[in-house]
């Protein structure tokens, strides 16, 4: 599917997660995921509420440290490397993996100022570069137009849809590899949905995206592989047009089918 | 015909619900007028007797305007034996000892609640924060008294001439303004959507960074209310600061060492001397007037901080 992109199985992979557990204190969340992640492919996770899509989508950017008593099992290689090394920095990871949630989450601060946040903080610019970075990314996540003449003003003045996109700005002003998307367009009409979607066509040429949904169609439209989530298990990851069109699994269809209506 | 008796019966089925409201209504109009009366009332009547005590205080106070020079009676002498009401040394004094205690209490307060909001782990806010409502339920009386027995040594120990001191005044000031300070800004810390918290740190602020660029400038507001809160509990408060202050009427050098001296504040004045001055003299008149000047004070800073908050509210288009 995937809007006639062809699968190339010979793209890298750039997270390969092997035999992953999560915990939350003593529920288990996560129950041993093996599953590969391709560099510049668009990788959909899909199941019903609480199989813990979320919770592995954070995992993958250890956003789930904060957790008191969380603790995570296995391996999670990002080019190769383990995520959960304690030599890696989090910060670091997380320039490298960036997020964007579910409900748009812009800063209380100009438009300018949350695009330049990640630049400012981990020091990658200044002054006139900070100024090309902010457009950069503005125009990368097709906002710059809409705003080019007032990036002073209040990014809560924006509407739903422009906030998301400027969360997706401001995630990748700091060049990051993948990006995490957690139901993304939940939150938003099926306009801006839509364009949220092209964006998405268009940023896996430069990025790696996972992301969570729970619209079958969305994973459906644009996504390369899909993975099913059950309970804390992936049931089926494949290859997204295989997956709804010939599920292995029978529960995947049972869902899947069940979803579609 | 069956049809058109059941609507014939859901139809005055339908008046009489409307009518039996109706009852209802007028009896809770009624009731809703006693309400509203009883609620103006009590708003009108705050806002006479607020009043009231402001045309009282001119009553007493403008004399002492009137009959001594302004000069002098802004003059640095305040011995009113001899005559002499120069009320500039209360005032410096009231200035200093709050001076002293806000540059204590905000950096302290402000951190600690940060400290308590964003950086605690759950067992120590557990025990911190009923601590810090201890601390605001201590009668100001007592912390004096502590002031008076166990800080006063201390700060004649650091090279004072005498351990009642601005400085003494301001620590305990700063101490009676901290947990207002503290529960109020860690509430607005609380207040702090978690978004904004992932948002930073999903791109890799550190902890630090998401604090001071994200969550307090958030929090704006919030803060600066929690400090004006503060300030405003420390500047009425009387007891605590007659006691330890060393009420001293004068002005030493203005140096840095002045919170080292002994001050007199203008409510210690007050608190100090109507009990011995004979209604309706001059010297009353002026402790009067002295409250007026307070009035003034407060007031004045209430206005600046509360532009302040606005100003701040306004230019982050109207988000608290
Ligand atoms: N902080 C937490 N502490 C304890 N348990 C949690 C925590 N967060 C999530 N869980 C549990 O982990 C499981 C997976 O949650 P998760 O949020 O990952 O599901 P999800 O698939 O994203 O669901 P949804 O589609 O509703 O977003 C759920 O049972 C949830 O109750
Ligand atoms: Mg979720």
């Amino acid at each position: 599917m995937a809007q006639g992109r062809p699968i190339d199985n010979n793209r890298a992979i750039k997270i390969d997660v092997r035999d992953f557990s999560f915990y939350y204190g003593d529920f288990q969340a996560l129950d041993s995921l093996t599953l590969s992640i391709r560099e510049h492919e668009i990788t959909a996770l899909i199941g019903p509420s609480g199989c813990g899509k979320s919770t592995f989508l954070r995992a993958l950017n250890r956003m789930n440290d904060t957790i008191p008593g969380a603790r995570a099992t296995g391996d999670v290689l990002l080019d190769g490397q383990n995520i959960y090394d304690p030599h890696v920095d989090v910060t670091e990871l997380r320039q490298r993996v960036g997020m964007v949630f579910q409900r748009p989450n812009p800063f209380p601060q100009s438009i300018y100022d949350n695009v330049a946040f990640g630049p400012r903080v981990l020091g990658l610019a200044r002054n006139s570069d900070l100024d090309d970075i902010v457009r950069q990314s503005l125009e990368s996540a097709g906002l710059w137009d809409e705003v080019k003449h007032r990036l002073r003003s209040p990014a809560l003045a924006l509407n739903p849809g422009q906030q998301q996109r400027l969360c997706i700005a401001r995630a990748i002003a700091v060049k990051p590899d993948v990006i995490l998307m957690d139901e993304p367009c939940s939150a938003l009409d099926p306009v801006a949905t839509l364009r949220i979607e092209d964006l998405m066509r268009e940023l896996a040429q430069d990025y790696t995206i996972v992301i969570v949904t729970h619209n079958m169609q969305q994973a459906a439209r644009v996504s390369d592989r899909t993975g099913f989530f059950w309970l804390g298990k992936l049931i089926e990851f494949d290859e997204t047009e295989r997956l709804f069109s010939t599920p292995r699994e029978a529960l995947t269809e049972a869902y899947i089918t069940g979803r579609r209506g | 015909m069956a049809n058109l008796n059941d609507f014939a019966k859901a139809r005055t089925a339908q008046i009489a619900l409307r009518v039996r409201p109706m009852g209802v209504w007028l009896r809770r109009g009624r009731l809703e007028t006693l309400i509203e009366l009883l609620i103006r009332l009590s708003g009108v009547s705050t806002i006479v007797i607020v009043g009231l005590i402001f045309l009282f205080l001119l009553r007493e106070g403008l004399p002492a305007f009137l009959d001594i020079p302004l000069r002098q009676l802004f003059g640095s002498r305040w011995y009113p034996i001899e005559g002499f009401y120069g009320i500039w040394p209360l005032l410096v004094g009231s200035l200093v000892v709050t001076a002293g205690a806000i540059v204590i209490a905000v950096p302290l307060g402000l951190t600690t609640a940060v400290y308590l909001g964003e950086i605690a782990p759950v067992w120590q806010r557990e025990i911190l924060k009923p601590l810090i409502e201890v601390l605001a339920g201590i009668p100001s009386i007592v912390l004096g008294f502590l002031g008076w027995v166990a800080l006063a040594p201390i700060i004649q120990s650091l090279g004072a001439p005498t351990g009642l001191t601005a400085l003494t005044g301001s620590l305990i000031l700063a101490y009676m303004a901290l947990p207002t300070i503290i529960s109020i800004s860690e509430d607005a810390l609380y207040a702090v959507p978690k978004e904004y918290r992932d948002g930073a740190l999903a791109i890799g602020a550190t902890q630090w960074q998401t604090i001071w660029r994200v969550v307090l400038p958030a929090a704006r507001s919030g803060l600066a209310m929690a400090v004006m809160l503060g300030i405003g509990r420390a500047i009425g408060e009387t007891m605590a600061v007659m006691m330890v202050t060393g009420n001293a009427a004068f002005i030493p050098d203005l140096g840095l060492d002045l919170p080292l001296h002994p001050v007199r504040t203008m409510t210690a004045t007050i608190a100090a001397e109507m009990g011995e001055v004979a209604q309706g003299s001059l010297h009353y008149n002026v402790l009067f007037g002295i409250g007026i000047v307070l009035f003034v004070v407060t007031f004045a800073i209430n206005l600046v901080a509360g532009r302040l908050v606005g100003s701040v509210v306004r230019r982050r288009g109207g988000q608290l």
